[in-house]
C-alpha cells in the first residue's frame, strides 16, 4: 500500500507516493536521489544513515517518512550553502577525516548537531556525541581533530552552523 | 629528481577525492542506478554442511515481478578460486553446501522486496552432513570430507620449511621458551556492504561495477566462470567504502548479477545485507600457534621454530598464501639465524578466511612479541632494550631468503620509548608496584607494553605466475595543461587516487588539481593487480613516476628546442617549463604541452612496474618477498580494573618507518586506522560460530571500538628513504596494526601480572587470570592443547641469514633512459 507524503528535505518541499513501510533511508536514496545518505546495517546500529530531523541526529533506516511530514530533514547534500562548504565539510577534507568516506555523511551531520548545541565542545564531549557512528578507517583521530578545527573556525566566524 | 626540492611530496594535502566524500557525491557501487535496472537477491544455505538433493524454483518463477531465477545449473559447471591452486568454489552451489551462507540460487525482480519474496519461495531439499566446526573436529573426523582435494582429509595445506638446524641451536641456548598462543578469527567489517551492478548489453558485452579491491582478478576469473571472452568483459571498481581485504575475492553476488543480466537483458544490481557480509567475509584466520625460540644469556635469538594451525573455513580463498604468511614474515624484524616453520590450514564448515589487514602475519607477530616479553623478563632485560639489541641488519637476507633493505625499527622503538615515558612507567606502574588501596576504592592497575613489527610493501609475486608488470600507468597530457592518469589501482579509502595525482604533479611541476585520475577500469586502464599486500603506493607510484618522467622528457625536448637550450637544462616547476637562470622565458605548462605535441604527436606515455625478482629458490619461496619492508613499534598504556576485568586503554604511541611520507596526513591516517583496528582485534572483535551460525552477525553485537574505546593515538613517522620505493616511500596501510595487539597483551601483563596468550582479551579472561594468580597457579590465559597432527617432512634449505642483499632497485621494465 502506498501513501502520499510531503517531506521537507534540505529546504525543499517534496511530494511523494511511497509504500508505507519504506524507510526514510530508502526514500531519500531511491525516490529523491539523495545518495549521500548511506546504509551500513539498516538496523539502527552503526549511525551511517544519520540525517538531521529538525536538527536532531536521526537514524534514517529506522524512520518512516509518513511520520516525518513537517519537520526539516537535512542530509549531507544540504550542508553546503550554494558553493560554500560547511566548515565541518571543509575541515574533514583538509585534515583527512574521510578515508573511504562511507561513514562521513552520518558523522558530519551528527557533528553539526553537536556544534549547534555546543559551539565549543571539549574533545571528550565530541567523542561522546560521535560514539554512535562507527568508522572503520580512521581510528577517529582525524575526525575529532576536524570537528575541533571546524568549531574553532565557526567560533571565529561568528558561529555559523 | 632532487629530493630536497619537493613541492608536492611531503605536503599534508587533502585527498583529491576528499571534496566528493564530504559532500556525499562519491558514487559507491550501491549508488549506481541504471535505466530498466532489476534487483537481485541470493538464496543462501541454512545448513553448515549438506548435500543438495533438489532445488525447486517453480513458485519463485511464478511470482509477479520476477524476471529470472537461476541456480548453479544455469552457470558453466566450473569451479573457481582466487588462487590457481585452490579452484574449489561455485558461485551457486550445485551438489553440496559447505557453510551457512553458501549461495544456492539467485533471483532478479522488479525490486528488492519482490526478489527477496521470490527467494523465500525457492524450495531447497538438503540432506544434512556432519558439520565440522573447529580444527580439532575436522582433523578428528577424516571420514567426513569437506573437500576432496588438499594435503590430507580436511587439510587444505600442509607446509614445512627449515632453514638451518634449529634443534642444534636450541641445544646451545641459555634459555629456550616454548609457548602456545591462540588468535581468534575476526572480520573486516567495512562500513560499505558489498554491492555489484552488472549490465550485459545487447552487443553481447558485459560491464560489471563492483565494490572490489581487485578488478583485474575479477575480470580474469569472470572469463572462466561465465565462459565469456575476456575481451568482452569490462570490470570497473567503484570507489570502495572500506576494504581491509574483504573485497579481494570474486563473490557469488557479482557472478549472479552478471548471469541474471545476461538472461533478463536488463542491468541487475545485487547489494548484500550486513548479515550477508559477515558470512561472505574472508577475514582473519583463527590461528593456533606453538612457538619455540632459543636465546643467549644476553638476549640474542639463537633460532626459532613456529608451528601454526589455521582454521580456514569452507573454501581455499587466499588460504595457501595466508598459511605461508603465518610463517615467513617474523624473521624480517629480528636476527634469527636459523628458522623452521610448519603450518597447516584446515577446512571447517564456516565462512572461509582469507586476507585481512596484515594477512596472516598479526597472529605470529602476536605470538613472537609476547614471547619476547616473557624472555626479556626471564633474562632480566628491558623489553625495549632486548628488541633494540636484536634488530635485523639492513641490506641483508633473512634465514628464509628474504631481502631486507632499509630498517627503521630501531628508531621507531627509540621514538615510542622516549615519547611514552616508557622507562619511568615500567618502574612506576605494574603488578609489582606497591599500591595498596582501601577496599572501598576500585582496584585499578596501570601497565605499559611494547612491541615491534614489520610488513611487506607489496607482494613480490603475483597471484598467477607471469612475467608482466604488476602495475601499469598511462599518463596523457592535454593541450589545456591538464594531465590524465590511467591506472588500474583501486582507491579503497587509502588514497591511491591521490598518490597517482601527487607523483606526476611532482615530476611535471604542476598542481595535483591539474591531474585527472581515472582508476580501476579494465577496458581503460593498464592492469594494476589490486589493492592488497600494501603494494599500491610503491608499485603504482614507481610506474607513475616512470610514465610522468617520460612525458617530461618529451615535453622538455620540445621546450628546449623552442628556447634553443640544451634539454638537460630545462626544469618543470610552478606550472611552467624553462631554464632556471632565464625563468622569464619559461613557457606555461599548457604551452609546453602544445610544443611537445607538435614535436612528438600525441603525448601519452606508459609506466610499468614489477618487483625485483628475488624470490628464494625453493618451493614456497614466492610468498614473503617484497621490494622493501615497513617497520613499526608501539607502546600501549592501559588501566586494568581488577574487580571487573575491564581494560581501559589510556594512550598509544606508535612510530612507523614509512620510508618517505608522500603525504604525512594520509600516512598518519593509515597508521591511526591500523592502530584502531588492532585495538578491536586485541580486545573485542571475534568472528565466532555456534551450530553453524555466526553468533552475532550485526554491527551492534559484533563489538568494534567506537570513539569511546579508541584512546589518544600519538603517531611518529620515521623516514628511511628506501631505494626501492617511489621517492623512498614504503607502505603504511597494514604494518602499523601488527605491534598494537601484542603491545596490549604485554601491557596487561605489566599491569596485573597475567599473561594473555590469546586474543581478544575480554574482561572475563582477565578475571580468570587474576583468580589463577590468587590461587598461586600460573597466571596465564591461553590454549593448553595442540591438535594431533603430523606436519610433512620439512624442505631443508640452507639459512641465508646475514648474507648481503641482492641488488637493490634493479627492476624489470625500468627504463635506463628515464
Amino acid at each position: 500500500m502506498k501513501t502520499r507524503v510531503s517531506l521537507n528535505v534540505n529546504g525543499e518541499s517534496r511530494d511523494l507516493l511511497v509504500p508505507v513501510h519504506k524507510t526514510l533511508l530508502e526514500v531519500l536514496r531511491e525516490d529523491l536521489g539523495l545518495i549521500g545518505t548511506k546504509h551500513g546495517c539498516e538496523l539502527g546500529e552503526c549511525g551511517t544513515c544519520t540525517v538531521l530531523v529538525d536538527g536532531e541526529p536521526t537514524l534514517s533506516c529506522l524512520a518512516l517518512p509518513a511520520a516525518l511530514e513537517g519537520p526539516a530533514i537535512t542530509t549531507v547534500e544540504g550542508m553546503a550553502r550554494g558553493g560554500e562548504l560547511h566548515p565541518l565539510q571543509q575541515a574533514f577534507a583538509e585534515l583527512g577525516a574521510a578515508q573511504c568516506g562511507y561513514c562521513t555523511p552520518g558523522i558530519l551531520l551528527t557533528a553539526q548537531a553537536l556544534l549547534a548545541d555546543e559551539p565549543q565542545p571539549p574533545r571528550q564531549r565530541i567523542r561522546e556525541a560521535l560514539a554512535g557512528n562507527l568508522c572503520r578507517c580512521t581510528g577517529y583521530t582525524k575526525i575529532l581533530d576536524a570537528v575541533e578545527l571546524a568549531a574553532l573556525r565557526m567560533a571565529s566566524a561568528g558561529g555559523r552552523v | 629528481m632532487n629530493k630536497d626540492l619537493f613541492t608536492v611530496v611531503g605536503q599534508p594535502l587533502p585527498k583529491i577525492d576528499a571534496w566528493a566524500k564530504v559532500t556525499g557525491e562519491t558514487r559507491y557501487a550501491d549508488d549506481l542506478v541504471l535505466p530498466r535496472m532489476a534487483y537481485g537477491k541470493l538464496v543462501r544455505s541454512a545448513h553448515a554442511h549438506a548435500t543438495l538433493r533438489a532445488i525447486d524454483t517453480t513458485r519463485a518463477r511464478a511470482l509477479p515481478g520476477v524476471y529470472a531465477v537461476i541456480t548453479g545449473h544455469d552457470l558453466p559447471r566450473v569451479k573457481f578460486g582466487i588462487l590457481p591452486v585452490s579452484q574449489d568454489e561455485e558461485a551457486l552451489c550445485t551438489e553440496k553446501v559447505r557453510m551457512v551462507g553458501d549461495a544456492i540460487a539467485a533471483v532478479a525482480a522488479v525490486d528488492e522486496e519482490t526478489a527477496e519474496a521470490a527467494g523465500r519461495l525457492i524450495e531447497v531439499e538438503y540432506e544434512p552432513l556432519p558439520a565440522l566446526m573447529s580444527i580439532q573436529e575436522s582433523l578428528a573426523h577424516p571420514e567426513v570430507r569437506i573437500h576432496e582435494y588438499g594435503d590430507g582429509p580436511n587439510v587444505h595445506k600442509n607446509v614445512a620449511l627449515q632453514f638451518g638446524d634449529v634443534d642444534q641451536a636450541f641445544g646451545a641456548s641459555h634459555l629456550v621458551r616454548e609457548d602456545v598462543f591462540y588468535f581468534e578469527g575476526n572480520t573486516h567489517l567495512p562500513m560499505e556492504q558489498h554491492a555489484a551492478v552488472a549490465h550485459f548489453g545487447p552487443d553481447g558485452k558485459l560491464t560489471l561495477w563492483s565494490s572490489t579491491q581487485t578488478p583485474h582478478y575479477v575480470h580474469r576469473l569472470l572469463t572462466k566462470i561465465l565462459d565469456l571472452p575476456g575481451a568482452h568483459i569490462r570490470v570497473i571498481a567503484a570507489p570502495v567504502g572500506g576494504g581491509f581485504g574483504g573485497k579481494l575475492d570474486p563473490f557469488a553476488h557479482e557472478i549472479a548479477a552478471c548471469k541474471l543480466s545476461q538472461l533478463t537483458g536488463r542491468p541487475v544490481k545485487i547489494a548484500c545485507t550486513r548479515e550477508e557480509v559477515f558470512y561472505i567475509h574472508r577475514g582473519r584466520h583463527p590461528v593456533l600457534m606453538w612457538l619455540k625460540t632459543g636465546f643467549t644469556r644476553d638476549g640474542d635469538i639463537t633460532g626459532s621454530h613456529i608451528r601454526t594451525w589455521l582454521d580456514g573455513g569452507a573454501y581455499g580463498s587466499y588460504g595457501v598464501a595466508s598459511t605461508f604468511y603465518t610463517g615467513v614474515i617474523n624473521p624480517v624484524t629480528y636476527k634469527i639465524p636459523v628458522y623452521k616453520f610448519e603450518g597447516a590450514r584446515v577446512f571447517t564448515n564456516k565462512p572461509p578466511c582469507g586476507p585481512k589487514r596484515g594477512h596472516g602475519t598479526p597472529q605470529p607477530r602476536f605470538a613472537l612479541e609476547c614471547q619476547l616479553d616473557k624472555a626479556a623478563e626471564q633474562l632480566g632485560l628491558d623489553p625495549a632494550d632486548l628488541r633494540t639489541r636484536i634488530l635485523q641488519e639492513p641490506f641483508t637476507k633473512t634465514a628464509n631468503h628474504l631481502t631486507v633493505t632499509t630498517i627503521g625499527l630501531g628508531e621507531c622503538i627509540d621514538k615510542v620509548v622516549a615519547a611514552s615515558g616508557w622507562r619511568d612507567k615500567r618502574a612506576r606502574f605494574g603488578a609489582a608496584a606497591a599500591t595498596p588501596k582501601p577496599l572501598w576504592q576500585p582496584r585499578k592497575r596501570k601497565g605499559v607494553g611494547l612491541a615491534g613489527s614489520a610488513y611487506m610493501t607489496g607482494a613480490g609475486t603475483a597471484i598467477y605466475w607471469n612475467s608482466m608488470p604488476h602495475s601499469g600507468v598511462i599518463v596523457r597530457a592535454d593541450r589545456s595543461g591538464g594531465v590524465s592518469i590511467l591506472c588500474g589501482a583501486t582507491d579503497i579509502g587509502q588514497g591511491s587516487d591521490s598518490i597517482l595525482a601527487y607523483l606526476p604533479a611532482e615530476v611535471l611541476g604542476i598542481e595535483p588539481k591539474d591531474v585527472h585520475v581515472h582508476p580501476a577500469d579494465t577496458s581503460l586502464t593498464p592492469v594494476d593487480l589490486g589493492s592488497y599486500s600494501s603494494r599500491v603506493t610503491l608499485m603504482c607510484g614507481v610506474a607513475a613516476i616512470q610514465a610522468a618522467t617520460r612525458l617530461r622528457t618529451a615535453i622538455g625536448r620540445a621546450v628546449a628546442a623552442r628556447l634553443e637550450v640544451a634539454p638537460d637544462r630545462v626544469v618543470f616547476r610552478e606550472r611552467k617549463v624553462g631554464v632556471p637562470d632565464d625563468w622569464d622565458r619559461a613557457v606555461p605548462f599548457a604551452r609546453a604541452v602544445e610544443l611537445g605535441e607538435a614535436m612528438h604527436g600525441v603525448l601519452a606515455f606508459p609506466g610499468s612496474y614489477a618487483p625485483p625478482r628475488r624470490a628464494g629458490k625453493y618451493k614456497g619461496g614466492g610468498v614473503g618477498p617484497s621490494p622493501c619492508y615497513s617497520y613499526s613499534a608501539c607502546v600501549v598504556e592501559l588501566t586494568v580494573d581488577e574487580d571487573t576485568g575491564w581494560i581501559e586503554l589510556d594512550e598509544i604511541w606508535i612510530a612507523h618507518d614509512i620510508g618517505r611520507a608522500l603525504n604525512p596526513l594520509l600516512v598518519e591516517g593509515q597508521v591511526e586506522g591500523s592502530v584502531y583496528m588492532g585495538i578491536g582485534e586485541a580486545l573485542m572483535e571475534a568472528q565466532v560460530f555456534r551450530k553453524g551460525l555466526h553468533k552475532h552477525p550485526s554491527l551492534l553485537e559484533y563489538k568494534s571500538p567506537t570513539t569511546l574505546e579508541t584512546p589518544p593515538i600519538h603517531t611518529f613517522l620515521v623516514e628511511t628513504d628506501d631505494p626501492e620505493g617511489p621517492f623512498g616511500a614504503k607502505e603504511a596501510g597494514q604494518g602499523p596494526l601488527l605491534p598494537v595487539i601484542p603491545a596490549i597483551a604485554n601491557a596487561v601483563y605489566h599491569a596485573v601480572g597475567v599473561r594473555m596468550d590469546q586474543v581478544p582479551i575480554t574482561p572475563d579472561m582477565v578475571l580468570r587470570g587474576l583468580e589463577l594468580k590468587r590461587q598461586g597457579k600460573p597466571a596465564r590465559i591461553g590454549p593448553d592443547t595442540l591438535p594431533l597432527f603430523t606436519f610433512k617432512e620439512p624442505l631443508a634449505v640452507e639459512s641465508a641469514f646475514g648474507q648481503p642483499a641482492d641488488a637493490v632497485a634493479v627492476r624489470p621494465f625500468a627504463d635506463p633512459r628515464a
